[in-house]
């Protein structure tokens, strides 16, 4: 947008001082897998030179068949800072090609290809101090936790809240980290096929009210990201306008396909 | 050499030499962009190309309309890695909105709506390569697809198809849009994978 200026990655500490080259394939091997809900997983992995990343930054991820045969998706990364150690968190699309390999089927010890970090836009940085409203549906959560785990890291005083929207109690992600949030930073929980048991608020989708009720107000001029599907994201999008966010202050991302 | 990622290839997707290296095929019809959907209406929309001698060309809604309008089938590629091929647009050529303009300027800001923007040789918009358009399978563009109208670029990946299209804008120099200064590739050919900075 003409009326944002966003500094290059190259300005910032992570990527620039080392110099890294973000264009080149490394080597990463997988070191941890958790299940993260009933469809998704998380990936630690190692990989010798990577830079360093901001949080809400994505990485590309290649795979290589024993004949030759490659497939590249691109993931958002659930870890920040500075490190050769990135987490990634997938969640399994149904007929997909890649996604139910790296929740089914990837072993510690695997090795698969990364390049990046990537993007410059959908990120937080730690020195920025002002008020942020993270709305995450489903596995779009990932570049928000790697937000919510740098602010921890930085120590940053930022107010940070978050609303998280899944459709049952398991499928959420990082619910254990996200139930012992650091100081400073808020999460609400909403529902939309079933809540758990004595859960006030009836399960459905999310609605301006819900915004209305549960974010930091435009008064505030909180930064708003909001990932997810596109279907939710449309939704909240234009909420948080209809609620007076100016649309400058609304950074969205999405996830579709496979 | 790449490493060999054991145990992958066993769900691949057909190949297809319709798409371009590093693509996959969807039915869907993905979203991408940064921030809110703008809601622009017929009667508020405005299309302008501004040059170098302070010339500003402006079209509203019945002008576009009253240009010939054409048909247009064609494949997109989008850099988030998904192809979709076979799409059918309607709209007006930048062939015919150009014929009028004078500029000796090579280079071109697209701008959007809500405030986007990207860049693009003129020859890329030239030689009918390039359409404002206003339908997308027969029915008006959604306003999460770039409706009323967006610009239609098919040959370059598909964030240079400005949604929301307000106005372009001769530049001198190819100055870097929107993507372009948060990573993206200053042209964007999806054949050659030019996909980030």
């Amino acid at each position: 947008m003409s009326d944002v200026t966003t500094p290059q990655l190259q300005e910032n500490g992570v990527a620039a001082a080392s110099a890294v080259d973000t264009t080149v394939w490394r080597v990463g091997t997988v070191v941890a897998a958790e299940p993260e809900s009933t469809s998704g997983r998380s990936l630690i992995i190692d990989v010798p030179g990577w830079g360093g990343n901001l949080a809400g930054q994505h990485t590309d991820l290649r795979l290589t068949a024993p004949d030759g045969y490659q497939a590249v998706r691109s993931y958002s990364i659930a870890s920040a800072g500075p490190g050769e150690r990135i987490e990634l968190a997938i969640d399994e699309v149904p007929n997909g090609e890649v996604s139910p390999y790296l929740v089914e089927d990837v072993m510690v010890g695997d090795q698969l290809e990364l390049r990046g970090p990537l993007g410059g836009w959908f990120v937080w940085r730690p020195e920025d101090t002002g008020p942020v409203q993270l709305i995450g549906g489903g596995s779009g959560i990932v570049p928000l936790i790697s937000m919510i785990r740098s602010r921890a890291a930085a120590n940053s005083t930022a107010p940070f809240r978050l609303l998280y929207s899944v459709r049952a109690p398991e499928d959420a992600f990082y619910r254990a980290e996200l139930e012992r949030p650091a100081p400073g930073l808020d999460v609400t929980w909403l529902y939309t096929r079933r809540t758990p048991d004595d859960w006030a608020r009836p399960a459905g989708r999310i609605t301006p009210a819900d915004l209305a009720a549960a974010t930091l107000p435009p008064s505030e001029n909180p930064m708003v990201f909001v990932c997810g599907p596109t279907g939710f994201v449309e939704a909240v999008a234009d909420a948080l306008v209809g609620l007076g966010h100016p649309a400058a202050r609304v950074k969205t991302e999405r996830f579709g396909g496979a | 050499m790449a490493v060999i990622s054991r145990g992958f290839g066993g769900h691949r997707r057909e190949s297809d030499p319709s798409l371009p290296p590093g693509q996959y095929l969807t039915t869907d019809f993905p979203v991408l962009s940064a921030g809110p959907t703008p809601r622009i209406t017929t009667d508020e929309w405005e299309f302008s190309i501004a040059t170098e001698s302070g010339a500003v060309h402006k079209w509203n809604w019945e002008q576009l309309h009253a240009l010939p309008v054409v048909d247009v089938d064609t494949d997109i590629h989008c850099v988030t890695r998904w192809s979709k091929l076979g799409t059918h647009w309607r709209g007006v050529s930048l062939d015919t909105l150009f014929e009028g303009v004078d500029t000796s300027y090579q280079y071109v800001m697209e701008h959007s709506y809500g405030g986007y923007t990207t860049n693009v040789p003129l020859a890329d918009l030239m030689g009918n390569k390039a359409w404002i358009v206003t339908e997308f399978d027969g029915a008006p563009l959604d306003p999460e697809h770039g409706g009323p109208a967006r610009l239609l670029v098919p040959h370059l990946y598909f964030w240079k198809s400005a949604k929301w299209i307000h106005g372009l804008v001769m530049q001198k120099t190819d100055q870097p849009g929107f993507w372009e200064q948060n990573g993206y590739n200053l042209y964007g050919d999806p054949w050659l994978e030019q996909r980030y900075s």
